[in-house]
């Protein structure tokens, strides 16, 4: 089976670089996953957990913020935030969900304004709370 | 001529200085090492995003509702300079080049009767701007508590930057910086950043992609997120340039001291054969007087 080029980075490294059978991302407007010869698209992430396959098993990323860029040879993916799933912890879980409250709070501050802003804010937060039922960590509340 | 012992305290304390600045160089080496790995970890990022963001900019850029953060707000009145230097001196000129050409872009701004706000990050630069620019300044970043900057600095700085822009305080945003091309050349830069501009990149090969959500959905998300690129990248360039101006000023400061060593060594020397020729000339005259 044709493997595509897979990079995942963040500003601050570059996370994974292999050459990949399958890709799922969590796309904006729903999951998707990118194999070879995908038609060339581009995608906003929301917060989720990116699951590489390739040739030595599956890895997984929790990834917010940022694009996808699909094309037939190759995806990479820009995220703002990236984390192999292994090194994310509960408190590296707490803070993201604290982050994602706090956004949605001054979002809400600022509904009067413009309210698509705080219902981005609140799928972002249910979206990060969604990460932690993925990868086995609870939402302290 | 200054006395044996004044002559010798001195030296001491040269030799002492010279201590210092070799182990500040020494220091700013390994800090750079570091600064350097930052900035060229964060460049895969920085390319792809740019290059992405140029493409969407072209294909969106034309049309009415292009969002305000590519378009500019319609005015050129007022404009924020953000002014990007270091919590530290002893950098050569690193502070005060970056200041200068900060100064000179405001005082042009001025004398066209646009409106100057001035935000700085880094203490040194706050400093430096306060006498000459204190009135226009609208706030300051301290980082001096960090050690290293993360892309959350970057962030922070951003999102104060995004809801002033959003406030409608400024219309054009510009980065003021210095580029780093080795130990001995920073260059001191001015990026605009907002309105985002993006330079066409020529080459033909352009693949078709497919938006989703729609171009101008991807455009509007990934706009404030290009401000906050842009910041960390001139951030990263910065923490490079400090250290590499420290340590090149540091090398200059000792071999300074070296050389100040060497020739207060040999005025030493001198006055302390001159005072044995002259005990000696005593003695010789003494016994002779006999």
């Amino acid at each position: 089976m044709a493997n595509v080029q897979f990079d995942l980075v963040s500003p601050e490294r570059r996370l994974a670089s292999v050459a990949a059978s399958e890709v799922r991302i969590p796309a904006t407007e729903g999951d998707m996953t990118a194999m070879a010869n995908h038609l060339p698209t581009i995608t906003t992430l929301r917060p989720g957990v990116l699951v590489v396959v390739h040739d030595g098993g599956a890895d997984e990323y929790v990834v917010s913020g940022g694009f996808a860029e699909i094309s037939a040879e190759t995806v990479s993916v820009l995220a703002e935030q990236a984390l192999p799933k292994g090194e994310v912890t509960q408190a590296i879980y707490d803070q993201m969900v604290a982050d994602a409250e706090a956004a949605l709070k001054t979002a809400q501050a600022d509904a009067a304004s413009d309210d698509g802003k705080a219902v981005d804010a609140a799928k972002a937060l249910s979206d990060t709370v969604a990460i932690g039922a993925a990868i086995g960590l609870t939402t302290r509340v | 001529m200054p006395n044996l012992k004044d002559l010798k305290n001195r030296i001491a304390s040269v030799k002492s200085t010279r201590k210092i600045t070799k182990a500040m160089q020494m220091v700013a080496a390994a800090k750079l090492r570091r600064a350097q790995d930052a900035a060229e970890a964060s460049r895969p990022y920085t390319e792809r995003f740019t290059a992405v963001m140029a493409q969407l900019a072209a294909s969106v850029g034309g049309s009415d509702s292009a969002p305000k953060l590519l378009s500019g707000t319609g005015g050129d009145q007022v404009h924020l300079l953000i002014v990007m230097t270091a919590e530290r001196g002893l950098c050569g000129g690193f502070n005060s080049n970056i200041t200068k050409l900060a100064k000179i872009h405001a005082q042009k701004l001025l004398a066209q009767g646009k409106t100057v706000k001035i935000l700085t990050v880094g203490k040194k630069g706050r400093d430096a701007l306060k006498r000459e620019f204190g009135s226009y300044a609208v706030g300051h970043v301290d980082l001096s508590a960090v050690k290293r900057v993360g892309y959350v600095n970057a962030q922070d700085i951003a999102r104060d930057v995004l809801a002033r822009f959003d406030g409608g305080e400024y219309d054009i945003a510009t980065i003021f910086f210095a580029r780093f091309e080795n130990v001995v050349t920073q260059h001191p830069t001015a990026q605009q950043i907002i309105p985002a501009k993006f330079e066409q990149a020529a080459d033909a090969d352009v693949t078709l992609y497919d938006y989703e959500p729609g171009e101008e959905e991807i455009l509007a998300d990934l706009l404030p997120r290009g401000v906050a690129t842009a910041i960390f990248s001139a951030l990263l360039e910065n923490a490079a340039s400090e250290q590499g101006a420290r340590m090149s000023a540091m090398d200059n400061a000792t071999r300074n001291a070296g050389e100040m060593i060497d020739k207060l060594t040999i005025q030493y020397n001198r006055s302390r054969q001159a005072v044995i020729t002259n005990e000696l000339i005593e003695i010789i005259s003494g016994a002779e007087a006999l």
